[in-house]
Order: C-alpha cells, then sequence, then structure tokens
C-alpha cells in the first residue's frame, strides 16, 4: 500500500492507472463519489440535480453537432436549419433534440429550485451554494434566449427585438447599450453572430459554475427531506444507491423528453418561428418561450418601461437574499405548516403569472398579471419574513 | 416516500397546466376556431397516404404553384411520395431556373434537375407583392407547422370561402374567409369544383383537393413524420423497459436500508 | 449462522443480475442514441444528390477538353482525335512511370472519349489542357507532363490522372459518379 504513494517511478508492480493516479489524482476523486455520504431518506426530487446534469450535456453535444451544420448569417440561417430537418442524416432527430431539450431542461431546473424553497436547502450553511444555482439559472436564461434568435424566424427576430429594446429603459447611456448590443440600428446580422458566438460560448460557463455548485455541495453534504442535520449513521454511500435511484429518474425523464421530440416535437414552441424573420412585419402576439413567461408578465404588468426591467430582474434577485428573509431555523416545510401553505401559494402565482404571460396585455389579463406580481413579492419581503418570525413549528425528529 | 410521490406528482401537474394554457394562448379571436378532420396522419401511427399526396402535388402545380414557391423541398424528395427517378425528372424538366455565369461570362436558363429546389413563381418578394396587389403569397414548404392547429386551419381556409355576411364591407381585392384572422383574405378563392383533373380519376371537388392537397403540404412540412413516429414508438418501448428494469434493480438495492 | 450467509449471497447474485441487466440496457440506449450523432456528419442528402453530375456531350469537338465541375472537383472530358488515339496506343506501356494501356482507361467503343479527373497526382493542382511534351496535359505547378491518355510520363508526379467512375447514359450524354 505504501508503495503506491511512495514510488516515484512505476516498477512492475505498478498498474498504469496507480501511475496516473498518482500525478493526477482521477481515480480517487471517483473513490471520493463512491464513498460520498449522502442522507438515505432522499426522495426522487433529489433526483432533479443529476437529470439538469444530463439535461446540460445533451444540450451541448446537440448543440455542438447542429452548430457542424449551421450558418449564422441572416440570409441563411433559416435555411440551414431547414436543411439539417430535411437533408442532414437524423437532423431532424438532432434539431429536436436540443428544441425540445431547453425546455425540459428548465422543467428539471424548475422542480430542482422547488425541491430547495419546499426543504429550506438555501438555509444555512448553504446559502452560498443556492445563490451559485441563482447564477447558473440567470446564465440558462442568457443563453437560450439567444438560441431562440438562431433560427431566425418570425418570433426568433421579435422577441430579440423586444428584450434588447429593454435596454433602453436605462436612464442616460440606454440608447448607447442597445446600439452597442445591437452592433448596428436593430436587431440584424452583426447581433445573430454575436448571438451565435455567446450561444456556443456560455454552456460552457455553465459547467463551470456547475462544478461551482457540486464543490458547494460536497462540502456540507445534501439536505433531506426532514431538513434535519444528519449524522454518519443516518448516511449511505452515493454508489451504489443514489447512482441506480438517479438512473430511474434518467428513466422517467428520458420517457417524458421522448415523447415530445417523437409525438409533439413543436408542442412548446410556436408556429410563427416556421416564418422566416420579417422585420417589416410584427406577428400578432410576440410571445418568449413558455419558462420566460412568468418573468414576461411580470415585465408587462409595470406601465413604466424602465419600472417593468427592473422589477422584472428584481424578481430573480430577490432569490438571492432568501436565507435573510427566511430566518426559519426550520429547514423543511413538512414541519413548517404555514410557511408550507404559503409555499404552495407561491407556486400557484407563478402559475398564473406563466398563464397571463401568454396572453396579449389587456384586461383583464392585465389586472391579474399586476395582483401575481404584487404578490409574488409580497410573498418575499413580506410574508416569508413574517412566517419565519411567528410560526410555530412542529417538533423535529432527533434523527432520521 | 409517498409524500415525495405526491409532490413530486404535484408539481408535475402543475407544469402540464401552465404548458397546456400556452397552447390555447396563441388564438386570434377575430377567425372561427378550424374545422377538425380526420387525418391519415394524426396520431402516434399516422402515415401519409401518398396517393393523397400525390394528387395534393397535382393540386399545387397545376393551382398554387402560379403564386406560392415551395422553395424548401427539392424535385428530388418527391421520391417520398411514390413518384419515380423518371417522373421526377420529366417533372423538374418543365420548370425553368436561371445558372451561370458561363464560361463567357453569361447568366443562362436551363431546364430544372431534381437535385434543384423547386423554383420559386417569382424572382423575388417584392415581384410577388406587384403581381398580388402588394400582398406577398407565403412559401407553402412549412405553412402546415407555421400556423397554429396547421392542417386544419389549411382545410379550413381553402373550403371555407362564401359570401360575406351583410353587414361588413370586403375592401378592394381582398376576399371574405372567416378562417382567417381579420376574416379579410388577399388570396381570391383559389380552388373550384372539377378544376383539376386527377391522373387516377377521383372526383375532384373542393373538398376533395383541399384534402389532398393538405396531405401534400403536411407532408412537405414534415417529411420525416413517419420515421420520427416510428422511431419514437421503439424508443418509448425501450425506455419504458429500461425504467422498469432500474426501478426493480434498485428496489433490490435499497432493500437493506432503514 | 450459515443460513444467513447463503441469503446473502444469493440476493447479491439476484440483485446483481438486475443491476447488470439494467446497465447493459443503459450502455446500449447510449450507443444507439450516440449513432444518429456520428451519422450526421456523414453527407447530407443534398450532398449526396450532386454526387453524380450528367453531361452534354454533343457540342464537345474532336481536339476539344470541357472541363465540368463533379463533387467539387475539375474532370476533363477531352474527344481526342483519331491521331491522338494512335499516338496514346503506340507507347510501349512498360516504360511508363504508372503503366497503363489506354484501352484500360476508355470505355470500349466510345474510344475517342477520354474522361480523367482533372487534378495532378502530384500535389493537386489542375493541369493545362493541350500543353506539355506529349500532347496531353501540363501541369505548372511542378512540371508534370501526362500524355493523351492522361497518363503520365515525365516530371514529379507519381500516377496517371484519375478516371473517375462514369457511363454512358446515351452517346451524347454521360454520367459521371
Amino acid at each position: 500500500m505504501d508503495s503506491k504513494t511512495n514510488n516515484v517511478n512505476c516498477n512492475k508492480s505498478c498498474s498504469i492507472i496507480e501511475w496516473i493516479d498518482y500525478r493526477l489524482p482521477f481515480l480517487s476523486f471517483l473513490k471520493h463519489l463512491q464513498h460520498y455520504r449522502t442522507p438515505k431518506n432522499l426522495s426522487y426530487l433529489w433526483s432533479m440535480g443529476s437529470i439538469a446534469g444530463i439535461a446540460l450535456v445533451i444540450q451541448i453535444v446537440t448543440g455542438i453537432v447542429l452548430a457542424m451544420h449551421y450558418t449564422p448569417h441572416v440570409d441563411y440561417a433559416f435555411e440551414s436549419v431547414e436543411k439539417i430537418m430535411r437533408n442532414v442524416n437524423y437532423g431532424w432527430l438532432i434539431r429536436y433534440m436540443h428544441a425540445v431539450g431547453a425546455s425540459m431542461f428548465f422543467v428539471a431546473v424548475y422542480i430542482h429550485i422547488a425541491r430547495g424553497l419546499y426543504y429550506g436547502s438555501y438555509k444555512t450553511p448553504r446559502e452560498l451554494l443556492w445563490q451559485i444555482g441563482i447564477v447558473i439559472f440567470l446564465v440558462m436564461m442568457a443563453t437560450a434566449f439567444m438560441g431562440y434568435v438562431l433560427p431566425w424566424g418570425q418570433m426568433s427576430y421579435w422577441g430579440a427585438t423586444v428584450i434588447t429594446n429593454l435596454f433602453s429603459a436605462i436612464p442616460l447611456v440606454g440608447e448607447n447599450i442597445v446600439t452597442w448590443l445591437w452592433g448596428g440600428f436593430s436587431v440584424d446580422n452583426p447581433t445573430l453572430n454575436r448571438f451565435f458566438s455567446l450561444h456556443y460560448l456560455l454552456p460552457f460557463i455553465i459547467i463551470a459554475l456547475v462544478m461551482l455548485h457540486l464543490i458547494a455541495l460536497h462540502t456540507h453534504g445534501s439536505n433531506n427531506p426532514k431538513g434535519i442535520d444528519v449524522t454518519e449513521k443516518d448516511t449511505i454511500p452515493f454508489h451504489p444507491y443514489y447512482t441506480i435511484k438517479d438512473f430511474v429518474g434518467f428513466g422517467v425523464y428520458f420517457l417524458i423528453f421522448a415523447f415530445f421530440i417523437f409525438y409533439e416535437p413543436n408542442y412548446l414552441g410556436h408556429p410563427d418561428n416556421y416564418t422566416p424573420a420579417n422585420p417589416m412585419v410584427t406577428p400578432a402576439h410576440i410571445v418568449p418561450e413558455w419558462y420566460f413567461l412568468p418573468f414576461y408578465a411580470i415585465l408587462r404588468a409595470v406601465p413604466s418601461k424602465l419600472g417593468g426591467v427592473l422589477l422584472m430582474f428584481a424578481s430573480i434577485f430577490v432569490l438571492f437574499f432568501l436565507p435573510w428573509l427566511d430566518r426559519s431555523p426550520i429547514r423543511s416545510a413538512s414541519f413548517r405548516p404555514l410557511y408550507r401553505i404559503s409555499f404552495w401559494l407561491f407556486v400557484i402565482d407563478c402559475l398564473v403569472l406563466g398563464y397571463v404571460g401568454g396572453k396579449p396585455p389587456e384586461e383583464p389579463y392585465l389586472t391579474i398579471s399586476r395582483i401575481a406580481a404584487t404578490y409574488y413579492f409580497f410573498n418575499f419581503f413580506i410574508l416569508l419574513p413574517f412566517i419565519s418570525k411567528y410560526e410555530k413549528p412542529l417538533p423535529l425528529p432527533s434523527s432520521l | 416516500m409517498k409524500h415525495e410521490f405526491v409532490m413530486l406528482f404535484r408539481i408535475f401537474i402543475c407544469i402540464f397546466l401552465l404548458c397546456s394554457s400556452i397552447s390555447a394562448s396563441a388564438h386570434s379571436h377575430t377567425a372561427l376556431p378550424p374545422k377538425k378532420m380526420e387525418w391519415p396522419f394524426d396520431g402516434m401511427f399516422g402515415t401519409f397516404d401518398r396517393q393523397a399526396a400525390q394528387r395534393g402535388f397535382q393540386v399545387y402545380k397545376e393551382v398554387c404553384a402560379a403564386c406560392h414557391g415551395l422553395y424548401n423541398l427539392s424535385y428530388r424528395n418527391l421520391k417520398d411520395i411514390g413518384f419515380s427517378d423518371a417522373e421526377i425528372k420529366e417533372i423538374a424538366k418543365n420548370y425553368t431556373l436561371q445558372d451561370g455565369p458561363n464560361d463567357a461570362g453569361e447568366m443562362y436558363d436551363r431546364p430544372a434537375m431534381p437535385s434543384d429546389k423547386f423554383v420559386h413563381p417569382y424572382p423575388n418578394e417584392q415581384a410577388a407583392r406587384a403581381a398580388n396587389n402588394g400582398a406577398y403569397p407565403p412559401d407553402l414548404s412549412l405553412v402546415v407547422k407555421s400556423r397554429e392547429d396547421g392542417a386544419n386551419y389549411l382545410y379550413s381556409l381553402l373550403t371555407g370561402y362564401h359570401d360575406a355576411p351583410t353587414d361588413i364591407t370586403i375592401m378592394p381585392g381582398l376576399s371574405y374567409n372567416p378562417y382567417f384572422a381579420g376574416t379579410q383574405i388577399a388570396m381570391p378563392p383559389p380552388l373550384t369544383d372539377g378544376q383539376v383533373t386527377y391522373a387516377d380519376g377521383t372526383k375532384a371537388s373542393v373538398e376533395q383537393m383541399a384534402r389532398d392537397v393538405t396531405i401534400f403540404l403536411q407532408w412537405s412540412a414534415e417529411p420525416e413524420m413517419e420515421h420520427r413516429k416510428s422511431m419514437g414508438l421503439k424508443v418509448m418501448i425501450f425506455l419504458v423497459i429500461f425504467t422498469i428494469f432500474f426501478y426493480i434493480a434498485k428496489q433490490r438495492i435499497w432493500k437493506d436500508v432503514k | 449462522m450459515a443460513d444467513i450467509i447463503n441469503d446473502d449471497d444469493k440476493k447479491i447474485t439476484r440483485r446483481d443480475f438486475m443491476t447488470l441487466t439494467a446497465g447493459t440496457m443503459a450502455v446500449v440506449g447510449a450507443t444507439c442514441a450516440a449513432w444518429p450523432l456520428v451519422d450526421s456528419l456523414n453527407p447530407s442528402a443534398e450532398v449526396l444528390a450532386m454526387s453524380s453530375v450528367e453531361v452534354d456531350i454533343s457540342n464537345i469537338k474532336p481536339g476539344q477538353t470541357a472541363t465540368v465541375k463533379w463533387r467539387g472537383k475539375p474532370v476533363f472530358v477531352r474527344n481526342r482525335t483519331q491521331e491522338e488515339i494512335d499516338k496514346a496506343r503506340a507507347v510501349i506501356t512498360s516504360t511508363l512511370p504508372d503503366p497503363q494501356t489506354d484501352q484500360e482507361r476508355i470505355k470500349s467503343g466510345h474510344d475517342q472519349w477520354l474522361i480523367t479527373v482533372g487534378i495532378c497526382t502530384h500535389l493537386g493542382c489542375v493541369p493545362l489542357a493541350n500543353q506539355g511534351d506529349y500532347g496531353g496535359w501540363f501541369c505548372p505547378c511542378h512540371g508534370s507532363h501526362y500524355d493523351t491518355s492522361g497518363r503520365i510520363r515525365k516530371g514529379p508526379a507519381p500516377l496517371n490522372l484519375l478516371v473517375p467512375p462514369y457511363e454512358f447514359v446515351s452517346n451524347t450524354k454521360i454520367k459521371i459518379g
């Protein structure tokens, strides 16, 4: 045993793997995963993280292959996507995997966030883990937004126009920033080119952030449904228990994924994006993809343009401060009856926001969106601090 | 354990509701919802009725192609709906496109080959608008995917022309069609009974032609559909077995915990 | 005691079997999923559609060479005069750097038609027609000389000009590729 760590040179008794591991401890890293202790009561909700990881890998792999056939020029982009769909071997499959995959990625991440909210995974000592997660979410949104522009359909073009125009709301420098973003006087070829470049880059930034996210996680280990700190006797090694459980999760995830790819590939998208972009004709309703709808609703709820932009960003930034807004020492909603109610009300509020976000900005949707947006911030700034201070939690168990 | 399943179930329901609300949200309020027809390509086991698609191509060629392009298709793609190589060569030959420059530096016209894309009826968008009262006849290769409930919409539109109700004034150059957003459409009714003599002898009523051309255009928008659905069945069956196997393995490995 | 150990052994074998089967399915699934990604790099349908080209040879007069594009490369289509054919056939094959008879490089019954890929077998330049010491082609890049059968005679090129797969669709039309 000592010979493994003390040998500088490998003699016949060492294997190649040991030779490499002595210099770059990859084997030790894998062994760490095998012995990494995890609470024994984690539900399938805890598989969402690894599912999100698989989703990221699928997006990157399919994206790289698509990029081999895609042309990021306004005159050729739409056509090159159609060429992929019709001429490239399995091109339609890879394209649909990428488009549906983006939606599936957001489903996984939203459930992952909901799990964190319900079980208090954002509380001490996991505040930074939570915040890195919010950064990942933000970068995901930027990536998805730019990716949607690339096919250069009507929704690509007009969605890009609406969202980039938001920055003109910034006082003094807004117009200059927008011109700088566009590389011109409207969304056009320079914009498309730079979006393609950044869309290719950001997923690798996400990988780096995910690694930070995992290091932060492994520092104190996973939270669990009871929300209490665990001792060694309440833990099991990650492998084989959670590796195999995660595979069950993958199976269900791929089933839902496959259903959409093969039978309803365009269900989550917009028919308008199958019309080539036309700067002279605006579609009747400009709507972003479903995963942006709640934020879109908040944006449109405010009459002032700058107010809408600020409130929209605030709705995400408020999440950074959650560990300090909700100061209850009890983590899991299982033992917090009032918090549990407020959680489900919050979920309903998000669904309502999502619903009105997809509707035209007219009555009654406008009023509903204002009420829902107000409730959103009421929940974080008033309800949660109040509940965390005055709630009487149920007694916590001593162990799992 | 049960508690978590219930939670997960609730969250999935929520997301499903969100998604279904999206699909209902893109309606135009002024148009009639499309008629719900039954199509041979509907459902998990849908296929393209090749006879109908060939008739539909004839309708496209003789009626629609005067104004509408089919730019994302090449003539060789017609093989998919049952035309032979020789027939395709013949079809392509009837179209002329510009090629060049030749060795003298000039552009020249030549008949189309199977590998060429469908020739557009107009040289550019401006010419198309000029010939059609300022309206641009959209390319049809993706029209079924680019409209909500595309196949039903297309069929309803083609069979939906009738005289306007007395309280509506039709603007000059437009026609009344209740299925079109705004009810006034720049395209005059394109189909009349018996307009096309089908090669296979089927009676060419407006409904028949509308049905056939819709099937043809559904194919032209999604030529991979049959392959996609058959692959989907295999993948779903594989994944069901995969999940069950992993679930059983998981239960066995977890047997001793707690 | 012994019973418990036996039970445990049995349990391990059964659960190992399930895990092994499930694991194998995962590997099979991953391989099947990887195949479309790999295959998508193969030539797409539109590239394959351009992989043959038909050439109308009725306008190429005896002594003329036409150049057509096939798979992105130039192809020489030469209508040889009888004199050029005789000159090619008079050569003793064993003296050639790349021995081939003229008859091996044409389709019998269409002896006057010589079709070769117009890329010098040395380093890939396009040789010039009706130049060089042998009445065929001359490559200006490094001085290779090809004869009236497109065979290398002098210079650094190692092989004769490549004859692509082709057939006579009719007397006035050939299909290359």
